[in-house]
């Protein structure tokens, strides 16, 4: 489980989980785009948790993933969840609640 | 599960297949699904698709020995349990102990975002370490289709199925996808097109206000499979299907006789009752006694340590027991001694399909050697003509092909001897006893004789059928110039022959007296004549020995008197008599 603190603690710090599979063009993708976009609206205020679930399959279950890659945002609640490398920002955006769909 | 022995081997050996141990659809494709290869069941919502993998799952793991996944994707794990618990299947015991892995995958699209490209490799990864981590040889996947509601990206989703197909015949297990009835195709999302080896095709249809389920084997790829609609069942042990054309006509039969309870009726059958093994039909209008005869040939067994099924569709046991109590036969003590059950349902309570199972059922768990089917016209009325006669026929061939006598007995309108469904289900019958009621004289009278019976030589006179509370009789109608009598015309014939007869007796003594009498006459005739003879002999034997004295006389004179005239001539002969003239005469 690699962990990348990107930032400080803070008192609202988003957790995020990012399942993937193998270092996969397509999870690099979506590592990265997910990056970018906390970088620019989460500055500081973020933790990525990158999942293998090759390493880890038994975690796939209770995590209730289906695609590949995924991210969970744990926190702040409620759970929300997006799927593919994130190369749709607008669709990243509305999915993380970072703006407001529409 | 009873048939579990009996899967016929596959007909396609290149083919090989993995038993379901599901009631039926074994025999009907042939020994199982594919082995180690996907099979799509479709169907409309409720007709029985997570039941019917749910079966396959629990059945190989319990007596196949495969270990399966069940991943779920409509119901969650606690669901599933509840649910197919009401089959009597101990799904949660099963995934205690490490032979069953539930995996729900749920998918909810409001909590959904998608963004890019993604594949389906988690669902890989789950399915994967869920078949690895108990060895599964089975898996079933509850439906797919909840993916389609899920996933909005839809030719990523039909690319990664593809591959899950794929995968999973690489994987070589064995899978159940279950898919919901599109309204063109099979499937509403066109699964069938990943899906090649197998489809099944499950119906519940609604014909009447009586509801049939219906399986058909669509696809098998590379062997014979049965095609035709088969009516299936769901039942408290599960699914069973009900092939009908897979029983053939080749039952042994036996030559060992079995007695009916009444030894008239015994005798009009070649003396020895039915054949093991045969199908009696017993027609009859109302009230002529064919229940009564039907508990005469289960009291009969019973009696000989056999077990009978008695199928009442319109009466309750408890009735049935006082009805036959009422004419002295106790059936209770067979009841408790557990030769004897009785199964009472009305004939509206389900379709034919469910009733045909239901007996199919009974009579495996019971075993028994006689079945009784009091009446099966009440049947008749749960289908049409055609699928009453399917219905007979499979449960006559599944009777026989068990060597199971059976009864069945069938009620005629009033008037009408015979109907059309009698006419066309006598000939799946081997034996056909005829119950009447004859009028006449202010009276109603029962009759009894045998219409046919195969392979015996049978009585072809009507006996007159007698319940009294002694049990039951058949004694002999009187048949004469007049027709048939019965009941009391009978008895006043009866009384009218013994007075006739008795009248022919008097007067053939009053005849023989006379000739008695006659011959008296004659002899006393006989011996006045005789007598008279005599007395005319005795005198004609007196007249012989005077004529014969006369003649000698006379000849003596004449000689006398000759040698008296030779004298004159001759002198020489000398004097005896003293000589006599004239002509010799006294």
């Amino acid at each position: 489980m690699k962990k990348h603190k990107t930032a400080k603690r803070h008192s609202k710090i988003w957790q995020l989980l990012l399942y993937v599979i193998d270092q996969t063009p397509k999870s690099q993708t979506a590592f990265l785009n997910l990056k970018r976009v906390c970088e620019t609206h989460l500055k500081g205020r973020y933790r990525i948790t990158v999942i293998d679930l090759e390493k880890h399959p038994q975690l796939a279950k209770g995590a209730q993933i289906l695609a590949i890659p995924t991210v969970v945002r744990r926190l702040p609640s409620p759970v929300r969840t997006i799927i593919g490398n994130l190369s749709d920002t607008e669709r990243l955006l509305v999915g993380l609640d970072l703006r407001a769909s529409g | 599960m009873k048939q579990k022995g009996a899967i016929p081997p596959s007909r396609n050996p290149s083919l090989p297949r993995c038993p379901t141990g599901i009631q039926g659809l074994d025999e009907i494709t042939g020994g199982g699904l594919p082995l180690g290869r996907p099979t799509l069941v479709c169907g409309g919502a409720g007709c029985g698709k997570t039941l019917m993998a749910a079966e396959f799952l629990v059945r190989g793991a319990v007596e196949f020995g495969e270990p399966g996944v069940f991943m779920s994707f409509e119901e969650s794990e606690s669901e599933l349990k509840a649910n197919v618990a009401s089959l009597g299947f101990d799904l949660a015991g099963l995934v205690q102990r490490r032979k069953i892995v539930l995996d729900y995958v749920h998918i909810e699209p409001s909590e959904f975002q998608e963004s890019g490209d993604y594949d389906l490799e988690g669902l890989f990864v789950r399915l994967n370490h869920a078949i690895d981590s108990i060895g599964a040889k089975r898996v079933v996947m509850d439906t797919l289709e909840a993916l389609f509601a899920g996933l909005r990206n839809e030719a990523i989703l039909r690319a990664e199925l593809r591959r899950l197909f794929r995968w999973l015949k690489a994987k070589g297990v064995t899978a159940v996808i279950t898919a919901e009835r599109g309204r063109e195709q099979l499937t509403r999302n066109g699964l069938e097109e990943y899906v090649s080896d197998c489809v099944i095709m499950l119906d519940h249809r609604v014909v009447d206000q009586i509801a049939t389920r219906k399986l058909r084997v669509v696809k098998f790829r590379g062997a014979l499979h049965g095609t035709n609609e088969f009516p299936f069942l769901i039942g408290d042990t599960g699914i069973s299907v009900l092939p009908i054309t897979s029983l053939g006509l080749n039952h042994k039969t036996s030559n060992e006789r079995i007695g009916t309870g009444v030894p008239r009726l015994d005798a009009m059958l070649g003396g020895r009752g039915f054949f093991r093994g045969s199908s009696v039909l017993m027609t009859g209008t109302p009230g002529t006694g064919k229940t009564i005869v039907a508990a005469n040939i289960a009291s009969a067994a019973c009696k000989r340590g056999e077990r009978a099924l008695f199928f009442s569709f319109e009466e309750s046991p408890s009735q049935i027991i006082r009805n036959m109590q009422s004419i002295g036969l106790h059936l209770e003590p067979f009841v408790r001694k557990g030769l004897l059950r009785f199964h009472s349902a009305r004939p509206s309570l389900y379709g034919l399909e469910m009733h045909l199972a239901t007996m199919f059922k009974e009579i495996a768990a019971f075993l028994p050697q006689v079945v009784i089917v009091d009446p099966v016209t009440s049947l008749m009325d749960s289908g049409t003509p055609s699928e009453c006669r399917a219905m007979v026929t499979r449960l006559v061939d599944y009777l026989k092909a068990r060597q199971v006598t059976t009864i069945f007995t069938s009620l005629t309108q009033g008037g009408h001897a015979l109907q059309q469904s009698e006419a066309s289900m006598s000939s799946l019958m081997d034996s056909w006893l005829l119950l009447q009621d004859l009028e006449g004289n202010g009276e109603r009278n029962r009759v009894l004789y045998v219409l046919k019976a195969r392979g015996m030589a049978h009585s072809n006179q009507v006996r007159e059928f007698l319940i009294s509370k002694n049990g039951v009789d058949l004694v002999d109608a009187y048949i004469g110039a007049s027709g048939v009598l019965t009941g009391s015309a009978r008895a006043a014939q009866e009384a009218l022959e013994k007075a006739t007869a008795l009248a022919n007796l008097q007067e053939a003594a009053r005849r023989k007296r006379e000739l008695g009498h006659k011959q008296e006459v004659l002899e006393r005739q006989i011996s006045g004549l005789r007598s008279d003879y005599e007395t005319e002999a005795v005198e004609l034997r007196r007249i012989d020995q005077q004529v014969g004295t006369r003649t000698l006389v006379l000849t003596t004179e004449r000689a006398a008197s000759g040698r008296l005239r030779q004298a004159d001539a001759h002198a020489s002969h000398g004097t005896r008599d003293k000589p006599k003239l004239g002509n010799g005469r006294p």
